[in-house]
């Protein structure tokens, strides 16, 4: 029984696997049609307000377009807008607004072919409504802020209308939150305000092609498998290249290696794919096969510190926390210098970062000595004051291997000056959810921010910003920074309409950051882009717009 | 017979609404929600935005009395929606239970079906270079992390060979029967090998043990065959433990296998239930935690009456 068993399984296999390469072999005749990509996630909603999830964005920017967005080299232009207001073209205008209170009016105008996959024209109605389901308090849209500030919008016909902001901020034209909901579709489901989320056309039917008026409408999905996108017959801009554009979702970086080598997706996206380590790894076996792509981003990696912490309330002591560790060494072994190492919050790309402040280098004698200085004495193997080791908890998200790596280098070499650092990991929902955002981490948290160009670091680092039992837990100065001047300044830079002196507060600000030292910094995340040699036009931008926002150029040669 | 199955499955019942419980409870005395973690991703959320989201999603109110909220609708069979997925919990369930139950049953059947047979055929040579080489093989697989047989099995067949996909369960376009099974092919291969190690081990050693008892010697001293006594009298009386192990990885056919999921891409309940532990999408967490216990002690209610088919000495009142 058991060798007929074997024999037939055998045959079977056999059977098999003469067949296989001839599916695969007739997937691959013609010319390039389809674009495949891999990213490691799939999205909980298609809806463009409700959650804030990258891969969702990602694949949003192929069939939709906000009014304004920022492009890659970091400006903010119009994309469904056809131009940007501003106070010296006439389009924006400062309004009183009652009570010593100041406003804009902002006119807009959108692209006039713009149309929904269905027919039906993008008018301003959809941005009435859009704003709408933005500021009510039961629609589980997310970032309400932006809708909050719009105090009203009016009509100038079916496609110009002028919203009224309720302040004057230097970034006043840039609505890149404001992404049109078609209303003929849209309005039904929201008569049931709280149970919009779920019976939104997003949810309920995401395949609708009126629900689309980018380059590409989602024409099929399987959750948590794929999505595929079809040439949209109604975009206004130029034809995309790729009849159809399948977007594979494979949540293990290996397996995205694996099926890029076995043909199985033509492009692992570097806003949602490998890390910069899996992607080292690739180019040293593979470099010959694809190109890479490594993208310095606004994701900026650092480490917050607890001032609440007996040490660390002294600056003496961060500073050698930071002159002790080799940053750009690092950098370079674990990520062959891929990484830029950050010097302060604000990345090199943005028009507000400041040349010349003070940057911190290994130097572990001056760490030793900066420690001797604030009291932190040798006792043998380590440091001691009052009685007390020098010990600090350093955290992070467990499980994130290149996180966890740093640690322990960082361990080790604050070990070398006699600092007894301890490693303490959570699962990310204990440590984001409790532990950073209620002050409960002891000493040391390593995380990243992802920000926006230009953006004003308020929820980091004004002092209302730190979070309390009293006031809820809100804002996200964790690390308990206390500075009237960076308050005052924070307060300027928000209404500095002017760039030059808005980027004088916005040096000081550097300044005040990396000589107080709140956070060590540590580096820039940079996003590897892994692409068949044949793909071209790819732009990575290095911000939170996907590259995706131009798809319409992406080629094949 | 009827009236024990009547009191198990009315104990089953009573043990569903306790584990409803404290699934329920377990997931939310987990520090932190989704909400928590969103504030961290969005630079754009506030705090006020968080408080209004927990109030939608109901996170703000106390575990039990969102537990009795979930269970009044649950036995009015509406089991709610996934916050995870914006989907009703059965839309998003149905479509990755029967990835689930094909990948499952198939490596399961294709496992049993080898192992049996490989297990008696090793028992009856023991301490031979076949037993040996059986032993090796199941230690092999037994300590093999499935993550590294899935990515060594992706390597040969679909990087060097192109002989099959490295993910994924269909074609985007096609989904054909041919093509679910060329697909299905590596995940299989993967779980299939694995199980086998498992079943092996477990039948060689009963059979072990049965083979060296005084009935198969008075069977073998009234001249029956070899294939008779293994077959006709060894294998009945090895099989009851048998029963029990294939019936708890009967249950595990429903709840899929997280690591080869995750490897070949392949969009079951084992990712699906991770998720939705890790996101606290308490109304999907409940409904497939739930559903995979209920099959489960179902598995073994069904071994238990299997046992008095196998063995005449075991009979239920």
């Amino acid at each position: 029984m058991t060798i007929q068993m074997l024999r037939l399984m055998r045959n079977a296999l056999f059977a098999i696997a003469l067949i296989a390469p001839g599916i695969q072999a007739a997937e691959g005749k013609g010319p390039r049609k389809t674009l495949t990509i891999g990213i490691s996630q799939f999205p909980a909603s298609f809806h463009p307000l409700i959650e804030s999830m990258l891969a969702k964005s990602y694949i949003l920017a192929m069939t939709l377009r906000p009014l304004t967005i920022y492009d890659a080299k970091w400006k903010l232009v119009c994309l469904l807008c056809t131009q940007l207001p501003t106070f010296e073209n006439g389009l924006a205008k400062k309004v009183e607004l009652g009570k010593g209170k100041t406003g804009v009016e902002l006119t807009y105008t959108i692209h006039p072919k713009a149309t929904w996959g269905d027919g039906t024209p993008v008018t301003t109605k959809d941005f009435i409504f859009t704003w709408k389901v933005g500021k009510h308090p039961l629609s589980a849209v997310g970032a309400v802020e932006l809708f909050r500030r719009i105090l009203k919008i009016v009509p100038n016909g079916p496609k110009s209308f002028t919203l009224t902001y309720d302040r004057v901020t230097f970034n006043y034209n840039e609505m890149s939150g404001l992404m049109p909901l078609p209303a003929h579709l849209e309005a039904g489901p929201f008569k049931r305000p709280r149970d919009y989320k779920d019976l939104t056309t997003y949810n309920t039917n995401p395949t609708n092609s009126g629900l689309y008026f980018g380059p590409y409408r989602i024409s099929q999905l399987v959750r948590g498998a794929y999505v595929v996108l079809e040439r949209n017959p109604t975009w206004y801009g130029k034809k995309p290249f790729f009849q159809r554009i399948v977007v594979q979702v494979i949540p293990n970086g290996a397996s995205l290696e694996a099926n890029l080598l076995a043909g199985g997706i033509d492009y692992i996206a570097g806003e949602l794919g490998v890390t910069v380590d899996q992607a080292l790894s690739m180019q040293q076996r593979f470099g010959s096969q694809f190109k890479f792509v490594y993208k310095p981003g606004l994701i900026y990696e650092h480490i917050d510190l607890n001032l609440k912490h007996v040490a660390l309330r002294d600056i003496r002591v961060r500073q050698a926390l930071i002159y002790a560790i080799d940053r750009q060494k690092i950098s370079k072994a674990l990520y062959a210098g891929r990484q830029k190492v950050a010097d302060s919050m604000i990345h090199p790309l943005d028009p507000h970062f400041a040349k010349g402040i003070k940057t911190y280098r290994y130097n572990p004698r001056k760490a030793a000595a900066l420690l001797d200085a604030a009291g932190w004495k040798l006792k043998g193997r380590w440091r001691h004051k009052d009685g007390r080791r020098l010990r600090i908890t350093i955290m992070t998200t467990a499980r994130d291997r290149a996180r966890e790596l740093v640690e322990q280098i960082l361990q080790s070499y604050w070990r070398d000056i006699g600092i007894d650092a301890r490693i303490r990991n959570q699962q990310a929902r204990v440590f984001f959810g409790v532990t950073v955002s209620e002050r409960k981490f002891p000493a040391m948290a390593m995380f990243a921010w992802l920000s926006a160009p230009g953006s004003v670091p308020r929820s980091t680092l004004h002092s209302s910003m730190i979070p309390s039992k009293e006031n809820n837990f809100r804002g996200q100065n964790y690390t308990g920074f206390v500075d009237k001047e960076m308050d005052k300044l924070i307060d300027q830079a928000e209404v500095a309409l002017d760039a030059e002196k808005r980027r004088r507060i916005f040096r000081r600000i550097q300044e005040i950051y990396v000589t107080k030292l709140p956070v060590i910094p540590l580096y820039y995340r940079a996003a590897p882009f892994v692409l068949p040699k044949w793909l071209h036009g790819v732009v990575p931008t290095g911000h939170q717009y996907s590259s995706t926002n131009w798809v319409e150029h992406w080629y094949a040669k | 017979m009827i009236a024990f199955i009547a009191r198990r499955l009315l104990g089953t019942f009573v043990l569903l609404l306790i584990m409803s419980f404290v699934i329920y409870a377990l997931i939310g005395l987990m520090p932190g929600d989704p909400i928590d973690i969103a504030i961290n991703a969005d630079p754009n959320m506030t705090p006020e935005d968080a408080k209004r989201l927990k109030a939608i999603y109901g996170l703000d109110q106390p575990i039990v009395s969102r537990y009795l909220a979930w269970l009044s609708s649950a036995l009015q069979g509406d089991f709610l929606f996934s916050r995870l997925h914006n989907q009703p919990v059965f839309d998003v369930i149905m479509p990755h239970l029967w990835r689930t139950i094909l990948l499952m049953t198939i490596s399961f059947v294709l496992a049993t079906a080898i192992a049996i047979p490989l297990g008696v055929w090793a028992a009856a040579r023991p301490r031979t270079w076949a037993d040996y080489t059986v032993n090796l093989f199941c230690f092999a697989g037994k300590s093999m992390p499935a993550f590294w047989l899935g990515l060594l099995l992706i390597l040969l067949f679909a990087v060097q060979l192109r002989a099959f996909p490295a993910s994924g369960f269909e074609t985007v376009g096609d989904g054909s029967v041919g093509d679910v099974l060329w697909h299905l092919f590596l995940p299989v291969l993967a779980l299939t090998l694995l199980n086998i190690a498992g079943i092996t081990r477990f039948m060689r050693g009963e059979m072990i043990g049965v083979l060296r008892q005084d009935f198969i010697r008075t069977a073998r001293a009234k001249g029956l065959s070899n294939r008779g006594v293994l077959y006709g009298h060894a294998l009945r009386n090895a099989m009851i433990p048998i029963i029990t192990i294939l019936a708890l990885e009967f249950g595990g056919l429903f709840s899929g296998a997280l690591i080869t999921e995750i490897v070949f891409g392949y969009p079951g309940m084992g990712k699906l239930i991770f998720d939705a532990i890790l996101g606290s999408d308490f109304n999907l967490a409940q409904a497939v935690l739930l559903f995979t216990t209920l099959v489960t002690l179902l598995a073994n209610l069904g071994a238990d009456v299997t046992y008095a088919a196998v063995d005449p000495r075991i009979s239920y009142s």
